[in-house]
C-alpha cells in the first residue's frame, strides 16, 4: 500500500509527499482542515487541500515573516497578527521581551485547536500572557483600529478561499490606518514563479505599493510551497528594510534562529531580475 | 386545489430526458447542439449549447403551452400563490407591457405614481392609454422618491372615476413599499384593475419577514423579475395573474409582442429557480436579510454613511421597507453616490448596482458571502478615510405636477421639431426627460413644457444630476410637437 498527498501546483505540476497516515480531517465553517503524518516532512497541515506548513520546513517561513520586520524596528511594542492560526509567528514573536501586546485575528478557531493538538512545536505561543486572540475576520478586526500597532503581520492563506479579502486594496488601506506613524506591515506575498501565482503576487504588490509610501519585496526558499521560491512583502510608513536595520542591535538580543541572520536579511531583498521586472511593471 | 409536487421541474426534466434520446437534429437552431459553432461552444460550454433548442414534441411551445411548459407554469403559479403564472422570455419589460395592453385600450386612463419605470410609459405608446400621475413624494434628506400615499390614490380615484386601472411600484429600486393591500381594496371597490411592478420583489413570496407580495395583497397582475432576486437567467421573468384575469386572453396579449422562439435556457432557468425558491426560499432570504442587516450596522458604524432601513416607515409613503436592499446615503461623506460607485469600481474592484447623486445601492443576494460583505464595508471605510470632503449643498428636489395634454402615443407619432430648450416653454414635449436622482420623469411625451420645468432641468443638470431620455444627449435641445402651442 502507498498513500500519497498530492497538491496541484499548476495544471501540469504536482508535488507529492508520501504519507504514513492521516491524523485529522474536518470541514470547518470556513475550510477543510487536514493533518497528515509523513516520512520526509514530519506532520503537516493542509487547508482546502493546500499545504500550509510542515514540521520540517515551517521554521523558514515563520522566521522570515517575523525577524525581518523586528530587526528593522526592534523597539516594537504592539503587534497585530492576522491569520497565523498555526501559531508559528507567535512562537517567534514571544522571543522579544520588548513586545507588550500581540493581538491575533484568526477567522477559524478550529485551525488553532487542531494545531495545538497535532503541531505543538509550532503552536506553542498561544499561552503567552501578551497574546490576545480574536476569532474574527481580519478584514473586520482591522477596521476598528487606528494608529495602534508598530507591526502588522499578515500570515494569510492564498488569495482564494477564506484569505481572499486579505489581498485587497481596502484591507491594505485599513492596515495603513491601523499602524503608528513609523509602522510596518509584512505579508505572505505568494510566488513569482508559476504564472497564476505570479499574477496574484503582482496584484498584491500593486495594491500595497499604492497604499504605502514604501513597499519592498523579499524572498526565501520554502521547499513545500509551489516552486519553492517564496516572497514576502515589506510595506512601511517610514522605515527602510535594509538602510534602517541595525545588525548589531538585533544580534545583541541573542535570539536563536535556524534560517534568519542579518546578512541574509540584507540579501533577501536582492531579487532575481525577472522578479524585479514584474514588480517594476506594476509600480 | 390539488397540491402539485414542487420537487419537480418539468422543463428541466424534459431537457434532461432529451439528452438521452440522441435525436438527430434537422431543425433550428443551426448550431445543432453547438457542433456547428465551436467558438461559441468553447465559450459557453457544451452543456449549455446542448439545451439551446427549439420547441418540439415533448418540449411544448411557449405560445400555446399544453405540456411541460404548462406544467411548469402551474407549479410556478402555485408557488407564488397566483391563479396563473406566465413564463416570460422577453424580460420584465414585456411583462409590464402585457399588463398594460391587457387592461387598457386607446383613451383609457390609468392612475400611477410618477416614478414608474420607463417601460410603463413606453407601453402607453403602444396602446394609447393616458396616464394620471400621483406625486410619489420625496424624502429630501436622502434624495429618494417614495411610495404612493393612500390618500393621494383616494383623491386621484375621486377625480378620475372613469380610470380603468391603478399601477403600483412595489418595492421601488430603493426598497420602499406602498400600502398595497389597502390601495388594491380601494381600486377594486371602484372596479379598477391593480397591476404591480414587482421587478424587485420576487423574494417577497418566499419569506415571512418581508413586505407583503402583490398576489397576497390581492392585486390582479404582477411583473416579477425572477432574474433579480430569484436567481434565474437575465431576461427571464414571470407575469403573475389573480382571479379577475382571463388567462386565455392574457396569453393572446403576451403573444402580440413575445418571441415565438422561446429560449429553453431561459425557461429551464425559471423552472429550476422556482423549485429552488419554493424548497429553500425561506433559508435563502433569511441569509440575505442577515447579511444586509450586518452590512447596514457595520456601515453605519463607520460614520458619515447612512444605510437606511425600517426606521423610514411612516405607514404611508413608506408603508414598508425591503430589508434585503442595502441602500446607502453618501452625502455625509461629501461624495455623490455616483462618485462612490466609481471609486468602488476603479479603486477596489467592486461593482455595485447603481449610484445616484446621493445614494448607492449594493445588491445583496444568496450568492454573497461574509467575505464579500467585509470587502464592501472595508472599501467604504477606506473611501471615507481617503476621499472625504465637506458636505455640499444637496439638490433641492421639487415635484412638478405634469400637465398631460395628449396620450404618449399621439405625441410619439406626431410631427416634431428640435428647439433650444430655453425657448420651449408652452410647447408640448415629444420625448422623455428623466433625472437621476431622484429617478422621476420630468417630462414624458405629450406633456406641456413650462418655465418651471425648464428651470428645474437646468438646475438639476448643474447640480450633477444625470439627465437622460432626449435625442440630444447634451440636453441643449428638446424635441417638441409642431403646432402644439
Amino acid at each position: 500500500m502507498e498513500f500519497w498527498y498530492s497538491e496541484k501546483h499548476t495544471e501540469n505540476v504536482y508535488l507529492s509527499i508520501k504519507v504514513d497516515k492521516q491524523l485529522f480531517s474536518k470541514e470547518s465553517r470556513f475550510q477543510r482542515i487536514d493533518v497528515f503524518e509523513s516520512l520526509e516532512f514530519g506532520k503537516f497541515l493542509a487547508l482546502d487541500g493546500y499545504m500550509m506548513l510542515t514540521e520540517k520546513d515551517e521554521f523558514i517561513y515563520h522566521e522570515m515573516i517575523t525577524h525581518v520586520p523586528m530587526a528593522v524596528k526592534p523597539d516594537t511594542t504592539d503587534v497585530l497578527v492576522i491569520g497565523a492560526g498555526d501559531g508559528g509567528v507567535l512562537r517567534e514573536l514571544i522571543k522579544y521581551p520588548t513586545i507588550k501586546r500581540i493581538d491575533v485575528s484568526e477567522i477559524d478557531e478550529e485551525v488553532v485547536a487542531v494545531c495545538k493538538e497535532f503541531l505543538p512545536n509550532t503552536a506553542c505561543g498561544f499561552e503567552d500572557k501578551r497574546v490576545n486572540i480574536y476569532y474574527q475576520d481580519g478584514m473586520k478586526f482591522i477596521r476598528r483600529h487606528i494608529e495602534e500597532y508598530d507591526l502588522i503581520i499578515v500570515d494569510s492563506t492564498d488569495p482564494f478561499g477564506p484569505g481572499e479579502g486579505l489581498f485587497t486594496k481596502e484591507f491594505y488601506g485599513n492596515c495603513f490606518k491601523a499602524l503608528k506613524e513609523d509602522g510596518i506591515m509584512v505579508n505572505q506575498h505568494e510566488s513569482p514563479f508559476y504564472e497564476e501565482d505570479a499574477a496574484a503576487m503582482k496584484r498584491a504588490h500593486k495594491r500595497i505599493f499604492d497604499s504605502f509610501p514604501l513597499s519592498k519585496v523579499y524572498q526565501a526558499f520554502i521547499p513545500t510551497y509551489p516552486s519553492g521560491h517564496w516572497l514576502f512583502g515589506f510595506a512601511s510608513k517610514k522605515l527602510h528594510p535594509v538602510h534602517d536595520m541595525n545588525p548589531q542591535k538585533w544580534e545583541a538580543l541573542g535570539i536563536k534562529t535556524r534560517y534568519y541572520n542579518t546578512n541574509l536579511h540584507k540579501g533577501s531583498f536582492y531579487l532575481p531580475n525577472y522578479v524585479e521586472e514584474m514588480l517594476e511593471n506594476v509600480e | 386545489m390539488i397540491l402539485l409536487d414542487q420537487n419537480r421541474a418539468p422543463i428541466y426534466e424534459a431537457l434532461e430526458e432529451l439528452k438521452t434520446l440522441h435525436i438527430v437534429p434537422f431543425d433550428v437552431p443551426g448550431h445543432k447542439r453547438g457542433k456547428g459553432n465551436k467558438d461559441l461552444t468553447d465559450f459557453l460550454g457544451q452543456k449549455c449549447l446542448s439545451v439551446d433548442i427549439n420547441s418540439m414534441k415533448h418540449l411544448d411551445n411557449i405560445c400555446h403551452p399544453t405540456g411541460v411548459i404548462k406544467e411548469a407554469e402551474d407549479l410556478a403559479a402555485q408557488a407564488f400563490g397566483a391563479k396563473y403564472a406566465y413564463f416570460m422570455v422577453n424580460g420584465t419589460t414585456s411583462a409590464v407591457q402585457s399588463m398594460v395592453l391587457y387592461s387598457l385600450k386607446r383613451g383609457d386612463k390609468i392612475i400611477m405614481p410618477r416614478n414608474v419605470h420607463r417601460s410603463v410609459i413606453n407601453a402607453f405608446v403602444l396602446c394609447g392609454a393616458i396616464p394620471v400621475y400621483i406625486n410619489p413624494q420625496i424624502n429630501s434628506e436622502l434624495g429618494i422618491s417614495l411610495g404612493m400615499s393612500y390618500n393621494d390614490v383616494v383623491k386621484a380615484i375621486e377625480q378620475n372615476p372613469d380610470a380603468k386601472a391603478v399601477f403600483v411600484n412595489n418595492p421601488t429600486y430603493y426598497g420602499i413599499c406602498s400600502n398595497l393591500k389597502q390601495i388594491t381594496q380601494l381600486a377594486h371597490k371602484h372596479n379598477m384593475l391593480v397591476m404591480v411592478d414587482e421587478a424587485h420583489g420576487t423574494h417577497f413570496y418566499f419569506n415571512d419577514n418581508l413586505p407583503i407580495s402583490a398576489m397576497a395583497a390581492g392585486a390582479d397582475m404582477a411583473s416579477v423579475s425572477m432574474h433579480k432576486s430569484g436567481g434565474s437567467l437575465t431576461q427571464s421573468s414571470l407575469l403573475l395573474c389573480g382571479d379577475n384575469i382571463n388567462v386565455d386572453y392574457m396569453r393572446q396579449v403576451i403573444n402580440l409582442t413575445q418571441t415565438t422562439s422561446g429560449s429553453y435556457l431561459l425557461m429551464s432557468s425559471l423552472d429550476i429557480s422556482r423549485r429552488r425558491l419554493f424548497l429553500h426560499g425561506k433559508e435563502i432570504f433569511d441569509t440575505v436579510i442577515e447579511l444586509s442587516q450586518y452590512a447596514r450596522e457595520e456601515i453605519n458604524d463607520i460614520g458619515d454613511y447612512y444605510a437606511y432601513s425600517k426606521e423610514l416607515v411612516n405607514n404611508d409613503t413608506v408603508f414598508d421597507f425591503d430589508v434585503t436592499k442595502l441602500s446607502i446615503n453618501t452625502s455625509g461623506v461629501g461624495l455623490a453616490g455616483i462618485e462612490v460607485f466609481d471609486l468602488l469600481r476603479d479603486e477596489y474592484d467592486i461593482q455595485i448596482e447603481f449610484g445616484d447623486l446621493e445614494n448607492i445601492l449594493a445588491y445583496i443576494s444568496v450568492g454573497d458571502s461574509d467575505k464579500n460583505i467585509e470587502q464592501l464595508i472595508g472599501s467604504l471605510s477606506e473611501i471615507r478615510r481617503r476621499y472625504k470632503k465637506p458636505r455640499t449643498s444637496a439638490l433641492k428636489h421639487e415635484y412638478i405636477n405634469p400637465v398631460v395634454e395628449m396620450s404618449p402615443q399621439e405625441a410619439f407619432y406626431a410631427k416634431k421639431v428640435s428647439m433650444d430648450i430655453k425657448s420651449t416653454a408652452g410647447h408640448i414635449c415629444g420625448e422623455f426627460v428623466m433625472a437621476y436622482p431622484p429617478g422621476i420623469p420630468i417630462l414624458a411625451p405629450g406633456e406641456r413644457i413650462t418655465e418651471q420645468i425648464i428651470d428645474y432641468i437646468v438646475y438639476a443638470k448643474e447640480k450633477g444630476s444625470l439627465i437622460t431620455g432626449p435625442e440630444d444627449m447634451t440636453i441643449k435641445n428638446l424635441n417638441v410637437l409642431i403646432g402644439g402651442r
